[in-house]
């Protein structure tokens, strides 16, 4: 297994560099076999096609060059220049001014994206010669090129996957492959409290903060976040497990022959769905705390003396946690399940009655292989999602109660992610939230990747069908 | 023999009402509890934490507070949410089914790349870009006056990566459609617009119906990007205050009366439809 995909990935990356170096050669032949039109164009984008009569194409390729000149002469420059540093002109009080100086931030991020554009600039080169390469083949072979009215309406037929997606990939681009590049280089920084820009500069400083992360002495966080991550696990883990089988054993419940009015079960349940989180949680948060309705019930009814800290009491507060999440949770899992429930056979029940097996029996051998066959995927989805489950940590304690002994302001019931969140809110401490946000990614990327390579669905498409 | 099993099945039967009847009390008591408490005074009787489920009068105090604009901006944030929920609804659905589209129907240079790549963007937690795109939006004017359009903007922009469901669907409808559609000299866009999306009503349902419910409870970025500037919170934001900060202790019944008003609405909706929200999330469940 692990050596078809080593061959894979060795295969992908020859392929890469056999493009790369076909890439080059295209490079070559065009500008050595190409007219004159061509041989400008290397300079002046879609100058041949402009003067074949390619206009569409020809402006196209020019307005991206005007764009790009346009951005790095505007400001795209400026603050690449200075993206080594980040600046080194601090903002000072002269009198009763304030003298602005470089702004890190501004520097950091449009350096990110001129470099990206650098990266833009030189693909839509390497187009434009291709596209010279091919007018003058077609030309050459005697054919006529295609209209410009031909050109734009093939983006509503052939190269309408181009129109199609050109606005949701920039609007990914912008707003979460550009922020999240520029977090991960926060990440080498020292971005924090002290040095807010605009009024104070921060700076590179390679890997200090992932030393701060596994350092344990002193200062580092190592152990606040060894036990921040083992928390984040045992949750996803409990979380996705006591959903998934409750809400298998409810969905079967419902099922059972015999018992009517499944719909109005059903929509019972469904309710935790529908009602938003925010008023639900709130409200079960509210039930729960310390002068809430539970403890004022069984305090009035002399069951307890003194109230149950469901929240502030660290254990209590986690098992609470998991508790509430099954009430979330039960109804999702419930409504897949009726669906694949169905889809099982009747008569593998049936031959399984006749040969005496009891209903538990036919659970563990009919019904629990098949759901696990055909959720795996779902189940990694949903532990994922519990990895990084934030409303429902967030809502419910805000990661409290808190604890001297962890340090960066962590609490006992704290995700990765809800502490991640805090730091940048609460403490504007961004240097260390991006590391924890790339520790995040690293967790979820590895229990997807192993997993998803475990899964029974994976391996064997054809079992159950 | 025969008896036995039956009278077996009706002694199960009757364990499974029980279970069915307790299971409905546990999920319903919190909104029997949050409608009856709303209806408690915060003026004549109490408006915090009390010890007792049924107020011992009833009133419309809440409600009236909600609708006073002297008072609060409740309706205000009722306002917001709509408007956003409404256009993220419309521009995120356009969104998905134009790259669903795009990814199930076409074979482009990239495609694979472009999918593994949003696969792998999605492991990193949204959270982590919330200051840049904070920074991002206040180089706009897209912050705290500006917030709604603004929180449009965010979710609409990467939107995109949601296509999974969607696509999943397109790929049950058979390609040979496609193919004599080409044949009789349909274009691509035609195709789509007019025979991929009629076929598509429950996917499209389903995407409009989750587009429209996930900036009810959009707390988070929302109270970032609105930070201090009452008038554009969200309902998520506004009222969550009045349950977490210690000064408004008295606000719980408040609370409760404006979640009724949150609830209804959207819990109305969500039934309405949730014949094509369990097909949406099973389809999704079932394909990974």
């Amino acid at each position: 297994m692990a050596q078809g995909t080593d061959n894979k990935k060795t295969g992908a990356l020859s392929e890469f560099f056999k493009a790369f170096g076909r890439g080059f050669k295209d490079i070559g032949v065009t500008f050595a076999e190409g007219d004159w039109k061509t041989k400008l164009s290397y300079l002046i984008f879609g100058f041949g096609p402009l003067l074949r009569g390619q206009f569409v194409t020809g402006a196209a390729l020019l307005a991206c060059e005007a764009l790009f000149i346009w951005f790095m002469t505007g400001f795209g420059w400026k603050y690449l220049s200075k993206i080594a540093t980040l600046g080194t002109v601090a903002t000072k009080k002269v009198g009763r001014k304030t003298v602005y100086g470089d702004n890190s931030f501004l520097i950091l991020l449009f350096g990110v994206l001129a470099i990206f554009a650098v990266i833009a600039l030189i693909a839509v080169w390497y187009i434009n010669i291709r596209v010279n390469r091919k007018e003058e083949l077609i030309l050459k072979s005697g054919k006529k090129l295609p209209s410009n009215r031909d050109v734009i309406a093939s983006l509503f037929d052939k190269n309408f996957d181009k129109t199609l997606l050109a606005l949701p990939v920039t609007g990914i681009f912008i707003f979460t492959v550009l922020p999240i590049v520029f977090m991960i280089l926060v990440a080498f920084t020292n971005y924090d409290k002290n040095h807010q820009s605009p009024t104070n500069l921060f700076t590179w400083v390679g890997f200090e903060n992932f030393k701060n992360l596994v350092s344990f002495s002193g200062a580092g966080i190592g152990s606040t976040f060894v036990h921040v991550l083992l928390w984040t696990l045992v949750w996803a883990f409990f979380a996705t497990f006591t959903n998934y089988f409750l809400g298998l054993a409810v969905a079967m419940l419902i099922n059972k022959k015999g018992i009517k009015f499944q719909k109005l079960w059903r929509t019972i349940l469904v309710m935790t769905i529908a009602v938003p989180q925010f008023v639900s949680l709130l409200y079960v948060m509210k039930m729960f705390a310390n002068d809430g309705l539970i403890n004022g019930y069984l305090l009035k009814w002399g069951i307890i003396k003194n109230y149950i800290p469901f929240w502030t009491d660290p254990v209590l507060a986690r098992i609470t946690i998991i508790v509430v999440n099954i009430w979330i949770g039960i109804p999702y899992m419930m409504l897949i399940a009726t669906g694949l429930l169905m889809n099982i056979p009747e008569d593998l029940y049936e031959s399984a009655r006749i040969d005496g097996a009891n209903p538990w029996q036919m659970f563990r051998s009919i019904t629990l292989p098949y759901m696990l066959f055909v959720t795996g995927p779902f189940l990694l989805t949903q532990f994922t999602g519990n990895l990084n489950n934030f409303n429902v940590i967030y809502l419910l304690t805000q990661g409290k109660p808190q604890s001297v002994n962890l340090a960066e302001k962590a609490g006992n019931t704290d995700l990765l992610i809800t502490w991640l969140y805090k730091m940048t809110v609460n403490d504007t401490n961004y240097r260390m939230a991006a590391v924890i946000g790339i520790m995040v990614f690293v967790v979820t990327a590895v229990i997807s990747l192993v997993v998803y390579n475990m899964l029974p669905s994976v391996r064997d498409e054809e079992g159950f069908q | 023999m025969k008896g036995s099993y039956k009278a077996k099945r009706t002694a199960g039967n009757v364990i499974a009402y029980i279970i069915l009847i307790l299971i409905s009390i546990i999920w319903l008591f919190p909104f029997v509890g949050l409608v009856l408490q709303s209806f408690r005074s915060y003026a004549t009787e109490y408006g915090g934490m009390v010890d007792y489920l049924v107020p011992k009068a009833f009133s419309l105090d809440n409600y009236k507070f909600l609708f006073d604009l002297s008072q609060t901006n409740y309706l205000l944030w009722y306002r917001n949410t709509i408007v956003i929920a409404f256009f993220v609804t419309l521009f995120q659905t356009i969104v998905v089914l134009c790259v669903s589209y795009a990814l199930s129907r076409m074979r482009f240079t990239g495609r694979t790349f472009l999918m593994r790549f949003w696969l792998i963007l999605g492991m990193f937690p949204g959270f982590l870009t919330m200051i840049c795109l904070y920074f991002l939006l206040k180089q706009f004017g897209l912050t705290q006056a500006g917030a709604i359009p603004g929180l449009i903007l965010v979710s609409v922009a990467s939107s995109g990566m949601g296509y999974y469901v969607c696509k999943g669907y397109f790929d049950t409808i058979p390609k040979a459609l496609d193919e004599a559609a080409r044949i009789d000299g349909a274009t691509r866009s035609k195709i789509f617009f007019v025979m991929t999306i009629p076929m598509s009503k429950p996917i499209i349902i389903y995407t409009a119906l989750v587009a429209f419910m996930a900036p009810w409870c959009d707390y988070v970025f929302a109270s970032y990007v609105a930070f201090g500037h009452d008038s554009s919170y969200n309902v998520a934001v506004g009222m969550t205050r009045w349950v977490w900060t210690n000064d408004y202790q008295g606000y719980f019944t408040r609370f409760c009366a404006g979640g009724v008003l949150v609830a209804i609405p959207v819990t109305l909706l969500f039934m309405f439809l949730q014949k094509y929200y369990v097909e949406g999330v099973t389809g999704g469940a079932v394909k990974g």
